[in-house]
């Protein structure tokens, strides 16, 4: 596996962004209502996660290291605002329904994690390539989130009325959709679902003698990536 | 020759209550009959049929939960069937049956096997269904159907300001959830739990206490019309909705409530305040689920405020 295949297979699966790092809680507990919101909001951050990353790598020895974070912020921002501005004007209903959370993928943390760990170290073409497999983790996370609930809280897949809905008036039988589902409770009872399984699937796949690579780099999520290679938290000990 | 003195050595404890889980959650059932038995008798056939099919999911759900987890069954410690039935007593009898199930599910696997089962659980499983139900199906759960006409409940009529009949409440032929319309049996159900020394009064009295108090005070305020401490509005207010169910058979459920007796006064105390607050104050009518439910989540803080000290702890410093 060469290290654009396996940048984008780490972003896909091993260290998938909503299911194994839990990062970006935010949108995705909250605008995980229906899949096609799921979809719009990770693909939203997919473009900018690939364009940030890119100019930071590009920048990465421009960049001084005391001013870094201002920078990143700044980068990011940019990015955002572009792509706030083309989903105004290309698909106002996907505007619409996302609203306040499009300017927040500015302090998304998973965009911060990767220009940090990733990008601000590392050449520009495994950076996008780093960008695309984790914002296609965050897509597929985010759209499996929506497709269920928006299944069993609407009876709905992509809008379309899949399970017919019972009429309580007319006594017509059918699927009544369980409410709670599209409701704030519902993100939490899916999530932590999906999460489960996943991690079943590859515990058992583990069992099976398939070889699960460990997470690259440090080896755990970027939330315990702070100690790789630069001191986040100053000890006091550093001498420079 | 040393004569040999036989002495037993064991460590301790060396009192031993015969008491077990699965015999106070027997007794806990037995005390529920006669609530489910009015219900039966006054809403026929659905409320039968509700109260088996959240009994039974209840328990079949745990049974599958453990045998596919192989974990200890745990079914006939009656834990479930507790649950079960509760969750079926709090359901309007119109409901259909696979609501009810639906909700025994949820709460036996969610709110109960997933953090650890029966004493593991943060908040009443068949309250925290209740409320699963209530958020997800508002309609159903909330239209009550009695002698076939759909009418609102006393509660409802109370809160825009009407007049209730008081008897009726007490005996229970008025509309409402299976279970909690008959104080009186509710009542002598609670009885046989003193009296079996399951629960004091300490929990369902403070709470009684201080929502009769709440309501005396803020009723007024809220309507004028309606005298300071009105003995008849009082009366309307505990005789109808679940606040008789959930002070005696749910708040007092021993994994979700305090140890401490000071903390279960506190507990009792937010009870009352807060489902005064929700019926008085929020949109709906009732709130004695919503209010167990956050006051349950709120057990471990109490407890850490009311721990006692050990003797000889925490003198001048």
């Amino acid at each position: 596996m060469n290290g654009c295949t396996e940048r984008v297979y780490n972003g896909l699966i091993k260290e998938n962004p909503t299911f194994v790092l839990m990062l970006g809680m935010c949108p995705t507990l909250a605008v995980t209502t229906s899949a096609i919101n799921g979809v719009g909001m990770g693909l939203s951050t997919t473009v900018v996660l690939v364009l940030s990353n890119m100019l930071i790598s590009m920048l990465r020895k421009i960049i001084p290291d005391s001013v870094r974070m201002p920078a990143f912020i700044v980068v990011v921002a940019s990015f955002v605002t572009i792509v706030q501005f083309l989903l105004e004007g290309f698909v106002p209903s996907l505007y619409a329904s996302l609203g306040l959370y499009i300017p927040l993928i500015v302090v998304n943390c998973i965009i911060l994690g990767r220009a940090e760990s990733y990008a601000s170290k590392n050449p520009v073409v495994l950076s996008i390539f780093d960008g695309i497999g984790m914002g296609l983790g965050f897509t597929v996370g985010l759209t499996a989130i929506g497709l269920v609930r928006e299944l069993i809280g609407s009876g709905k897949v992509f809008d379309y009325q899949l399970l017919p809905l019972a009429d309580m008036s007319t006594g017509q039988a059918g699927y009544v959709p369980v409410t709670i589902f599209i409701l704030a409770p519902g993100a939490f009872l899916v999530l932590a679902g999906l999460t489960a399984l996943q991690n079943k699937m590859k515990i058992n796949a583990a069992k099976k003698g398939k070889k699960v690579i460990e997470a690259a780099g440090c080896g755990e999520g970027c939330a315990s990536c702070a100690g790789c290679s630069k001191t986040v938290f100053p000890t006091g000990n550093e001498k420079e | 020759m040393l004569s040999e003195i036989k002495l037993k050595m064991s460590s301790s404890p060396h009192i031993r209550s015969k008491t077990t889980s699965a015999n106070i959650m027997l007794m806990v059932t037995i005390a529920l009959l006669p609530a489910a038995a009015f219900g039966v008798y006054n809403f026929k056939l659905p409320a039968l049929v509700m109260l088996i099919s959240t009994t039974v999911s209840a328990v079949l759900t745990e049974y599958i939960y453990q045998k596919l987890m192989h974990k200890k069954i745990t079914v006939n410690d009656f834990s479930a069937v507790v649950t079960g039935l509760l969750l079926g007593l709090n359901m309007p009898a119109n409901a259909p049956w696979w609501m009810g199930a639906l909700g025994s599910v949820f709460g036996i696997l969610v709110v109960k096997q997933l953090f650890g089962g029966l004493g593991q659980n943060f908040m009443n499983p068949a309250l925290g269904a209740r409320c699963f139900l209530l958020i997800s199906f508002t309609g159903q759960m909330t239209t009550f159907i009695y002698d076939g006409v759909s009418g609102p409940t006393p509660l409802a009529l109370l809160k825009s300001g009407e007049s209730v009949d008081t008897m009726g409440m007490l005996i229970g032929t008025i509309p409402g959830t299976i279970g909690e319309t008959s104080v009186f049996a509710i009542i002598i159900g609670a009885i046989f739990l003193i009296l079996m020394g399951v629960i004091d009064l300490r929990i369902p009295g403070t709470y009684i206490v201080t929502f009769a108090v709440f309501v005396g005070i803020f009723g007024h305020l809220k309507n004028p019309d309606i005298g300071f401490f009105d003995p008849q509005y009082i009366t309307a207010h505990l005789c109808g909705g679940g606040i008789m169910l959930g002070a005696w058979f749910m708040a007092t459920d021993y994994v979700t409530s305090p140890i401490t007796k000071t903390g279960q006064l506190v507990y009792g105390a937010l009870l009352g305040i807060l489902t005064g607050l929700f019926r008085l104050f929020g949109g709906s009518a009732e709130g004695v689920s919503y209010a167990i439910i956050i006051s349950n989540l709120l057990v471990p803080l109490i407890e850490r405020v009311t721990l006692p000290k050990p003797f000889g702890k925490g003198g001048e410093k």
